[in-house]
């Protein structure tokens, strides 16, 4: 560890600096207008996005594996997610805008803290090691739980920041406990160690412990289904965008940790956790969908969307193969941009305070915004995985990963659960066109249009001509894919 | 090295017996009389005009918290300070103080903002 | 049966008494009392197993910071009355079902599980690699200055700090970054808007307050 490890953090470096000014801008005495905030965090995200740009270049120079003593690689998959993260931070950014030029709150700690969440992002899916993971992933959190109660005066802000707060510590307990057990069973935190460690462990009561644990801790992250519970009312009662951050930006980090945990880590031990994750997986795709049929409010129906959502994305970890990996990182891209897209649409509805929040809100979209409109059938049909969208990219790969691995119910029953996703989103598309609305207005505002306008360009292009995007998950995975298939082992 | 710790629980013990002594002792010597002037809080005293819990001013409470976050952020300081003086004479001198100096920089941060935003005032 | 064994024993038994306590007694100041009392018993735990820093700062930051915390908490929520009847929760059944069963898996676990270091050295705990560059002089009479890798046995402090400041860079300004976020929080959320003042003496503040007293003082006793 010396200085020039440094470059290794410079976009982590000016994203906790630029987010500390946004801290400090105001209370020294910057008291500008709230658009200087907006458009500071913009700037900050632009510099950041460029930075890590930059430093792709140098990865090919430096020894992965063990920059700063083997606590942070800045590999593709790493690089990739953290653009991802940029970009959904970015819009959630100009989906806030409105939101909080109607309240009365501090719009700078606001952007501040989604800094360090983006900071904590980061910092996470670069983490070769558990604890750098952790730490990452609270800091994260922490924010998460901030901003979810940002409006602090709305009751139902609090309650859904106090939830996420208590039921996010006690998950976090629970992931701290498996990483000690499993530092207890290889004497190391860093993820190679771990994986070389594991390799002569043939059974191990602690380990196993250890690792359910951790799996334990990590689906409370992604919100799959024994540990789901929090997230309809945290999603419903967050503010808007904050819900946009949790189901977009935050959900993809913890697909990230995820997999670069199981795949670097514990891909020997695969046959102990495959089939609990695959149950898990199964039930999330089930109650997730069945559960999200009934709902009325569309924020807890997508909630409940996202918990199936989690279920797909778990298809990737357990097969454990170069299609997986690969469906991992194109799902979460095309899912990010998706959800950003149906937000900006929900927002665009919003009148008063709790605005197209419920199915009916949408009745009769078509007539009084008929563009929107069709950009949120394709929004719909992305999620849904139905072509030419991207949707469908993400989930072939998906499901393909799960039948060469040898999971082939499970890839029967996401694509029945695809089906009968198709079914709840189609109620939305169906008060769009076919129900005459009430006369409401919509508010569409320039922000509200560039995400909705740039998602919706993303998920068409990517959908109809997907080889750009799958030669650089390609690219981006190789690293993680040659550590993970290094030792040959049953599982595969 | 724990048996240098052996001093410290002699006295923790010592602590205990004569704690439970001295109550025990008045508990066996001393009369047991019960009536109200002998079980409010001051016998002599003026009796109390209100009941002594009141609903404290949450101020307290978020003077508390920011205490504790300075005071693991100062935890945080000790072993540096142990190491730091060994260190700054070798090759990594330079650099310790390089990781100190961001962190400190960091709380200075949180400290300009909390006092800025008038958490320290009280009214 | 050695002295540190003892120790263990008697500690152990105060610490996992005393957090029995905590959750049994009606009185919530007794149960934070109770609650200081497990915290120095896990401190003197941590000495027992040579964790000298983690002892001081569970005593300094826990026993100290958020026993305090704790305390003020309780004394916010003013619980004046308790009915007199226990009542137990609905789900008392589950609850100790889940806990016995997840104490079974861990003595399980915990002790058929085989550790990476079976016989934990104590030595590791206190020891530092530090380098230190030396002139050497040779037998022809140049002088070269070499690496020279010392372990030293040191206090428990200096070894956390070695590898606190040395291998776990990262999380620890990340860990920094983290309080930060903490200090915002408690600001974010524990502070009253600047137009406090007004709001506070508007009667309809006054009777939304004394309504939500009511509803904690409910949600106490319920």
């Amino acid at each position: 560890m010396t200085w020039n490890d440094v470059v290794f953090l410079l976009p982590e470096i000016i994203i906790s600096i630029g987010a500390s000014l946004l801290l400090l801008a105001p209370v020294v005495g910057w008291r500008q207008r709230e658009t200087s905030a907006k458009w500071s965090m913009l700037i900050l995200l632009g510099i950041t996005a460029l930075t890590v740009i930059g430093c792709s270049y140098w990865v090919q120079e430096i020894p992965q594996s063990r920059s700063l003593a083997g606590m942070f690689a800045l590999d593709g998959f790493a690089i990739f997610f953290k653009l991802i993260f940029i970009t959904a931070i970015a819009m959630i950014t100009l989906l806030s805008d409105d939101f909080l030029r109607e309240s009365r709150y501090s719009v700078w700690e606001y952007y501040s803290l989604l800094g360090f969440a983006l900071c904590g992002m980061m910092f996470m899916v670069s983490g070769m090691s558990l604890i750098s993971i952790y730490i990452g992933l609270e800091l994260m959190s922490l924010s998460s739980y901030i901003l979810a109660g940002f409006f602090k005066n709305e009751e139902k802000s609090t309650e859904a920041a106090m939830k996420y707060f208590v039921l996010g510590a006690v998950s976090s307990g629970i992931l701290l406990y498996g990483i000690s057990l499993i530092y207890g069973v290889c004497g190391s935190l860093n993820l190679l160690d771990i994986g070389r460690a594991l390799s002569t462990i043939i059974t191990n009561d602690a380990l196993m412990f250890g690792v359910m644990l951790l799996g334990a801790g990590l689906c409370f992250k992604m919100a799959a289904v024994p540990f789901h519970v929090w997230t309809p009312d945290v999603y419903e009662g967050a503010p808007t965008p904050i819900t946009a951050f949790l189901s977009t930006a935050s959900k993809a980090a913890a697909f990230s940790i995820f997999a670069r945990i199981f795949y670097l880590a514990l891909h020997d031990f695969q046959l102990d956790w495959s089939n609990v994750l695959a149950t898990i997986s199964a039930l999330s795709m089930v109650l997730g969908n069945l559960a999200a049929i009934t709902q009325d409010n569309v924020k807890r129906m997508l909630a409940y969307s996202s918990i199936a959502h989690a279920g797909y994305a778990l298809l990737g970890i357990i097969s454990l193969n170069s299609l997986g990996l690969r469906g991992v990182l194109i799902y979460s891209l095309v899912y990010v941009f998706a959800n950003l897209g149906i937000w900006a649409t929900v927002l665009m509805l919003r009148r008063h305070e709790y605005g197209g929040e419920r199915v009916d809100d949408f009745e009769g979209l078509s007539r009084r915004a008929p563009f929107w409109a069709f950009a949120m059938v394709i929004f719909l049909l992305s999620l849904g995985g139905i072509p030419p969208t991207a949707g469908f990219i993400g989930k072939y790969f998906l499901f393909a990963a799960a039948i060469q691995a040898g999971f082939g119910w499970l890839a029967i029953l996401a694509v029945l659960m695809s089906a009968v996703s198709m079914f709840y989103y189609l109620r939305l598309v169906v008060a769009m066109y076919l129900r005459e609305g009430r006369e409401a207005d919509v508010a569409i505002t320039r922000p509200l249009q560039i995400v909705a306008a740039t998602c919706l360009i993303i998920t068409l292009l990517l959908g109809i001509y997907p080889t750009p995007l799958i030669n650089q998950a390609t690219e981006s995975s190789r690293w993680i894919g040659a550590r993970a298939a290094i030792i040959p082992h049953a599982g595969r | 090295m724990t048996q240098s710790y052996f001093p410290i629980l002699i006295m923790l013990i010592l602590a205990v017996v004569i704690g439970a002594t001295i109550l025990g002792l008045n508990w066996v010597l001393g009369r047991h009389q019960r009536n109200p002037s002998k079980l409010s809080p001051y016998e002599s005293g003026v009796p109390p005009l209100d009941e002594n819990r009141k609903r404290i001013n949450v101020r307290f409470y978020q003077i508390a918290m920011l205490f504790i976050l300075f005071d693991i952020e100062a935890a945080f300081l000790y072993p540096w300070a142990v190491i730091y003086r060994d260190a700054a004479q070798g090759p990594s001198g330079m650099f310790l103080f390089g990781e100190m100096a961001v962190f400190i920089g960091l709380l200075a941060v949180g400290y300009v903002y909390v006092w800025k935003k008038k958490a320290f005032d009280w009214h | 049966m050695n002295a540190a064994f003892l120790v263990f024993f008697v500690v152990g038994t105060i610490a996992v008494a005393s957090s029995i306590l905590v959750v049994a007694m009606r009185n919530p100041v007794h149960s934070a009392l109770f609650l200081l009392l497990t915290f120095l018993c896990v401190a003197i735990l941590f000495v027992v197993k040579d964790a000298e820093f983690v002892a001081a700062v569970q005593v300094l930051v826990y026993a100290g910071g958020i026993m305090v915390l704790f305390l003020f908490v309780v004394m916010l929520i003013n619980v004046r009355h308790l009915p007199d009847d226990r009542t137990l929760s609905r789900f008392w059944k589950g609850g100790v079902g889940v806990g016995l069963a997840i104490f079974l898996l861990l003595a399980t676990v915990v002790r058929t599980g085989t550790y990476h270091d079976q016989n934990p050295n104590k030595k590791l705990l206190r020891s530092t690699a530090s380098h230190r560059v030396r002139k050497v002089t040779n037998p022809d009479g140049s002088v070269t200055r070499k690496r020279v890798v010392r372990h030293r046995t040191v206090g428990n402090s200096e070894a956390v700090g070695m590898a606190l400041y040395q291998d776990y860079l990262v999380p620890f300004e990340v860990a920094s970054l983290f309080l930060l976020v903490a200090m915002i929080g408690a600001i974010v959320i524990g502070k009253r808007e600047l137009s406090a003042p007004e709001e506070e003496t508007s009667p309809d503040f006054i009777l939304k307050r004394m309504e939500t007293e009511k509803d904690v003082k409910e949600a106490m006793s319920a």
